[in-house]
């Protein structure tokens, strides 16, 4: 996905690309979902539905050759920077064919060909990797840029600290992207998180924004601007995008309500759902009519089972392969 | 030695000296390479290993950072997997404590987990060792912490020379690569050969070649190994002194061949004796020399004790050439 080159106001084929690749994701977590409730997925996934808006916000504002790092739920991350369905169910199942030929699942897929350095299961632990990559775009001269998400959970990690204070001090073309989904696991941020998230990363001079990421239009909106800035060499910024985690913290996680009401989930899916959002967007602005999106959807639906059907049929590795890639 | 010069011009060099030269020689030879920690600018490190290197090479390529050890190492993880081989310097081998997660469970995971895709060629250089009064927290040596994690490759230089060529062909390494400098060898001289070399990991070295008994010393304990082999042969015992020089990877065959020539083997290894390096040497020596011993395999290792203060109790915890000498007496003479 590119980005329009200046201007970030979000017209018809922006958006209508970005809700196809979030009904993409949508699908793509409710079929995860099945295959653990199915038990055909070995383990056990974390589902991003409800936080659409923000990957797909983000990183249609990126380059394919700009580099993100993502999390233990980064699903929507790897989709939205351009992986390919069928790969990634391969992964999940284990399956050679998958993007980490099955070495990594859920919580570990990298598609460096998107520039998509993987995701990661120690929350905050590629915060490093995001500034490095940033440093290695600098020094070569590159224009690239790199994205950090991160949940709101990893402001308990010191690593971020230690990466913010040299992305400022070496102005790294990094943006650090906090997706406040309100729960650290099991357990509602404010319990947890002192003083103001904002005022992190402006004690170090970083540039910061704060989006609805339930507003497809409003993050890539904020996104392209600091993309724009990191390019020009003006240096690092955060934002933090609010959102809502639909399903529990992983998709074992289904008794939730010692931690929050199912009113609560109700009120984020009825009102603030990112899909419908959009979708009623281009429909108010006559970008799209209903028949059109529903179009959109069926599309999304049959790129996943053609996905879903590859990565069942295909085969495990063979055992042989545990000792590959141990080393270079 | 592999691509030594053939009319080789030899330099009398300290051990710190021999690892300024291959950094320099890296730096000038590949633009990818800069080195990354606290204080490695123009202060050169405390130890002054790094001097010259930022006038030379400017302060882009040889960057002071902030006194952020997980930092600078999750920092090299990521610039490694894009394009760059970063040379992060950890002062004190005790602070491998604060990079565990960046160097266990990123740069070690990386090229398995993503199936081969991502390469993380980043070379960590850190310290070890005692008897330098620095008390508990600047004196351990923690090789066997990160030989333990698969992924990682693991070097532990004692002379000059194989410094100069192992730190060279680890910058060269797509792989992560903990190189560990013992702290009391930095003022050490040996023989250097002048110019381009690199000797390749999992070749293990004679130090000293011997008959009645196998001496596998690691980093500084070569020296103190070497020193009781002049000791035993006053007494008529030949001892056979062989530096393992990387533990991961660890030539196998190089320390079994020589056990199997000698029939005996001791381990001294500067770690604590607890699950230690020294236990994996001995146990790959039981397993493949087992037939050809005539004594059980001994380990000499660091107490295990937090390292003390106090001269007199630290230098009671490690291995001496008085001890290494005594327990070969007893091997050899049952």
């Amino acid at each position: 996905m590119t980005a329009t080159a200046s201007g970030t106001a979000v017209g018809a084929e922006l958006a209508l690309e970005m809700y196809g690749r979030m009904t993409l994701i949508r699908l793509f977590e409710e079929q995860a979902n099945e295959l653990y409730r199915s038990a055909k997925m070995p383990g056990l996934t974390h589902l991003y539905i409800g936080e659409e808006g923000v990957a797909v916000g983000v990183c249609s504002a990126l380059r394919r050759d700009d580099w993100i790092t993502s999390t233990h739920r980064g699903h929507g991350h790897c989709l939205a920077k351009g992986a390919e369905p069928g790969r990634m169910f391969a992964e999940l199942l284990g399956k050679e064919a998958g993007y980490c030929r099955g070495k990594g699942g859920s919580m570990h897929i990298a598609d460096h060909e998107n520039g998509n350095l993987g995701a990661n299961a120690i929350v905050g632990g590629s915060a490093g990797i995001a500034t490095g990559a940033a440093f290695s775009a600098k020094r070569r001269g590159a224009d690239q840029v790199a994205v950090c998400f991160f949940g709101e959970g990893a402001l308990g990690q010191g690593l971020l600290y230690e990466v913010m204070n040299m992305a400022s001090l070496w102005s790294l073309p990094v943006i650090y992207v906090c997706e406040n989904n309100l729960y650290n696991e099991y357990t509602h941020y404010l319990e947890v998180t002192a003083g103001d998230i904002l005022a992190r990363p402006r004690a170090f001079g970083l540039e910061t924004r704060e989006v609805d990421g339930q507003d497809v239009r409003a993050v890539y909106a904020a996104t392209a601007e600091l993309v724009e800035r990191a390019r020009a060499g003006a240096g690092p910024s955060f934002l933090l995008a609010n959102t809502y985690r639909y399903h529990g913290h992983h998709v074992g996680d289904v008794d939730r309500s010692y931690y929050r009401t199912k009113e609560e989930e109700q009120l984020w899916r009825d009102e603030r759902d990112p899909l419908a959002l959009l979708g009623s967007w281009l429909e108010e602005q006559r970008h799209a009519t209903g028949e059109e999106l529903r179009r959109i959807e069926e599309e999304a639906r049959s790129e996943i089972e053609r996905g879903l059907a590859f990565a069942l049929d295909a085969p495990f590795p063979d055992a042989s392969q545990v000792t590959e890639d141990v080393y270079v | 030695m592999s691509s030594a010069p053939s009319a080789q011009v030899v330099l009398e060099l300290t051990f710190a000296q021999a690892i300024n030269a291959a950094l320099k020689e890296e730096l000038a030879r590949d633009p990818a390479v800069f080195i990354l920690g606290e204080d490695v600018a123009e202060a050169g490190t405390p130890f002054k290993v790094l001097a010259g290197l930022v006038e030379e090479f400017g302060p882009e390529r040889v960057l002071d950072s902030p006194i952020s050890e997980a930092g600078i190492t999750g920092l090299g993880v990521g610039a490694a997997m894009t394009g760059l081989r970063p040379v992060v310097d950890i002062m004190f081998g005790d602070f491998l404590t604060l990079v565990m997660d960046q160097l266990a469970n990123q740069a070690a995971k990386t090229h398995y987990m993503s199936g081969g895709k991502l390469n993380v060629p980043l070379t960590l250089r850190t310290t070890m060792g005692a008897t330098r009064r620095s008390a508990a927290q600047h004196s351990q040596s923690l090789h066997a912490w990160v030989a333990h994690v698969p992924g990682l490759k693991v070097v532990l230089p004692s002379t000059p020379a194989d410094a100069k060529g192992l730190l060279k062909t680890a910058i060269r390494d797509d792989n992560p690569v903990v190189f560990i400098e013992d702290k009391m060898d930095y003022a050490v001289k040996g023989e250097v050969p002048d110019g381009e070399y690199t000797i390749p990991f999992g070749v293990a070295d004679v130090k000293r070649p011997g008959e009645d008994v196998t001496v596998v010393a690691t980093s500084s304990m070569v020296r103190v190994a070497l020193a009781a082999a002049e000791q035993l042969e006053a007494e008529g015992i030949s001892a056979e002194v062989i530096d393992p020089r990387t533990l991961v990877p660890l030539d196998v065959n190089g320390l079994v061949s020589s056990a199997q020539k000698t029939g005996r083997a001791i381990v001294v290894d500067e770690g604590h004796r607890g699950y230690g390096a020294s236990a994996e040497l001995a146990a790959v020596i039981a397993e493949g020399a087992f037939w050809g011993l005539d004594a059980p395999v001994r380990r000499l290792a660091a107490l295990d004790v937090p390292i003390p203060f106090s001269p007199p109790l630290e230098d009671a915890t490690v291995p001496t050439p008085d001890l290494v000498a005594q327990t070969a007496r007893e091997l050899v003479r049952g």
